[in-house]
């Protein structure tokens, strides 16, 4: 069998660890140790689009993982940097894969080793009861390809793990026109959720009035198409489409970064917002109203303290 | 003289507790508040803070018992005008209406009901602290002007002398629109960055990057003023840095801030939504804007 590591146990981490150990021997890395004991104990429960419990090992020290053939880095982009520094020198035979939103994931983990890299952005969408339960809500894809010593096939091979592990995952040759559809769309939706405490419903599709927030949504979208284009990226999908899709769906979705405002976390502002501000000015870009979103979710987050 | 406060919040009490000290003036105000009412016909109207004041101008809910009265001033929330207006019309038909109330589009709206309507802004500010009794907490001039050639210039000096006789200094002037869209830049370009963050006037002003984002909003309403002709009298770039030293208003909650804190709607459609509206009208972009119009309106749908 297969030998994963799951590094990061929130609900992507839960969902990956829970599904793959159904086909693969799965240790998840924790950050707490009870935590990692909930897990050995207990196993994992899922519900909701799966419902099984699955068997993990787990533990909350780097020194005891097992190598692996894959480890999957899936902790919140803001968790990523010290994640990546606990790693170092382990899983020493391991194709590493990231799996945060935004763009510069893959750099801050080469940094920590040599370890050949996937990139995959998700769609899923899970919701946590606790550490040992997780609900699978949205069965929507993982997409995964090459980033630094890996082939299209070898991102192949790990989303056909997952597919028979009973999540969606796609393998492509070149993940940034995925990449950078999902950085749009994210930047939009989550920026505007976060400002507005709105969850992702219709509202953001809406373009009756003139103050309705659908011009907005839109703008912000053209914005985000103007930096791909400067970059040279195809995008994969029209983020606008993504958003209207998403809101006709008829499901209040809480983008994560809204429920960091909510809670008063530091959200991944710097990874999606501020790393597409950063494309725009290196190429040249006016974006004007994404400034002003990342200014603003910055300056919010500032009024914690 | 007869002059009807209509709205007699926090600021439209300023005016009617001074103005109800004059021997030559009878006072009335109008309000829905209908506790608010009974106390000021019971016990007065009292100010305190600023300046200590105990008036008695006659309280009404009831539009329909106001006599004619020579002035109307409107003190509403701007959401509220029409409504207000619609209801109070019949008194001002021989009289002139002016508003005191924030944003752009008052006037207009009160056009629509009246015919001698006078566009007023005012600094002076409170907060109506229990029925009948009023905490004035800063002082501050008022400016009136014409709202269009229907309204005398000399009804608008009669009204101002009035205002500044009972202790609240009021200029009457030819084109008023320069203090109103001072006072509305300087709102829509402050206002929605604290309540979009929740950060005070002072912290939204020390951050680089924030504070160029207001500069954004302040040019894009200069631009709106000056495709009008509207000449500024003041720099609201100025009046923003003054109000974010330590000992003005570094620690100040903008109003909306306080407004969205407490859930209440704000008046985001009269600043920002003013400024859109009348940059459409003349052809002058307003990106920014419109942009914060509508995160603000995002908010006060999160509540519903």
């Amino acid at each position: 069998m297969t030998s994963v590591v799951v590094a990061g146990a929130g609900s992507i981490g839960s969902l990956l660890a829970g599904h793959l150990a159904r086909v693969a021997e799965v240790t998840v890395l924790t950050r707490r140790e009870e935590h990692a004991q909930a897990l050995a104990a207990e196993g994992l429960r899922v519900s909701g689009r799966s419902e099984f419990t699955a068997r993990v090992e787990a533990t909350a020290d780097p020194a005891r993982l097992p190598d692996a053939e894959l480890a999957i880095l899936a902790c919140k982009g803001t968790d990523l940097e010290p994640l990546a520094a606990r790693l170092e020198g382990r899983v020493p035979s391991a194709t590493v894969m990231t799996i945060q939103n935004g763009l510069g994931a893959e750099e801050i983990v080469a940094a920590h080793g040599e370890w050949p890299l996937l990139s995959a952005v998700t769609f899923m969408s899970g919701t946590r009861h606790g550490d040992t339960h997780v609900e699978y809500v949205l069965d929507t894809a993982t997409w995964i390809g090459p980033y630094r010593g890996t082939t299209e096939a070898d991102a192949r091979r790990v989303a056909d793990l997952i597919v028979a592990g009973g999540l969606k995952a796609e393998a492509y040759g070149d993940l940034r026109p995925a990449q950078w559809s999902k950085l749009i769309f994210n930047a939009t939706v989550n920026g505007v959720a976060a400002l507005t405490e709105l969850p992702h419903d219709f509202h953001f599709a809406e373009t009756q009035r003139l103050s309705d927030l659908g011009h907005l949504v839109r703008d912000l979208v053209d914005e985000g198409k103007a930096v791909a284009a400067a970059a040279g990226v195809e995008l994969h999908d029209d983020p606008w489409e993504m958003n209207v899709l998403a809101t006709q769906r008829g499901h209040r979705h809480y983008p994560s970064m809204l429920e960091d405002v909510e809670a008063r976390r530091p959200t991944e502002l710097e990874l999606i917002n501020g790393a597409l501000v950063r494309e725009a000015r290196r190429h040249g870009v006016a974006v004007p109203l994404q400034a002003a979103i990342y200014r603003l979710v910055k300056a919010k987050e500032a009024s914690y303290s | 003289m007869r002059i009807c406060v209509v709205g007699c919040g926090a600021v439209g009490s300023l005016f009617a507790a001074n103005l109800s000290l004059l021997e030559d003036v009878e006072v009335w105000a109008f309000d829905l508040f209908r506790e608010h009412v009974d106390a000021i016909n019971r016990d007065g109207l009292r100010l305190t803070g600023a300046g200590e004041v105990l008036g008695h101008p006659r309280a009404t809910a009831d539009a329909a018992e106001l006599p004619p009265c020579d002035f109307g001033i409107v003190a509403t929330k701007a959401m509220h005008t029409e409504t207000a207006i619609a209801a109070t019309a019949h008194a001002f038909a021989e009289g002139c209406v002016a508003t005191v109330q924030n944003g752009l589009g008052n006037e207009e709206t009160l056009a629509a009901h009246v015919e001698r309507v006078i566009r007023g802004t005012t600094f002076p500010a409170g907060k109506l602290v229990a029925p009948g009794r009023v905490q004035w907490d800063v002082k501050g001039d008022t400016t009136l002007g014409p709202y269009d050639g229907r309204t005398p210039l000399a009804e608008v000096e009669r009204l101002a002398d009035a205002c500044t006789r009972a202790g609240m200094p009021t200029y009457a002037v030819a084109d008023a629109r320069g203090p109103q869209w001072r006072k509305v830049i300087f709102n829509a370009s402050t206002n929605p960055i604290g309540a979009l963050t929740g950060l005070t006037h002072g912290r939204v002003c020390e951050r680089p990057d924030l504070r160029a984002l207001v500069s954004g909003l302040v040019d894009e309403g200069k631009a709106v003023a000056a495709a009008q002709d509207i000449v500024l009298d003041a720099d609201p770039e100025e009046l923003i840095d003054h109000a974010a030293r330590p000992e003005v208003a570094y620690g100040h909650k903008a109003s909306m801030l306080q407004d969205v804190e407490a859930r209440r709607v704000t008046e985001i459609d009269y600043l920002n939504g003013g400024i859109v509206r009348f940059g459409r009208e003349h052809g002058v972009p307003t990106p920014l804007n419109e942009a914060i119009w509508a995160l603000v309106k995002g908010v006060e749908a999160s509540w519903q």
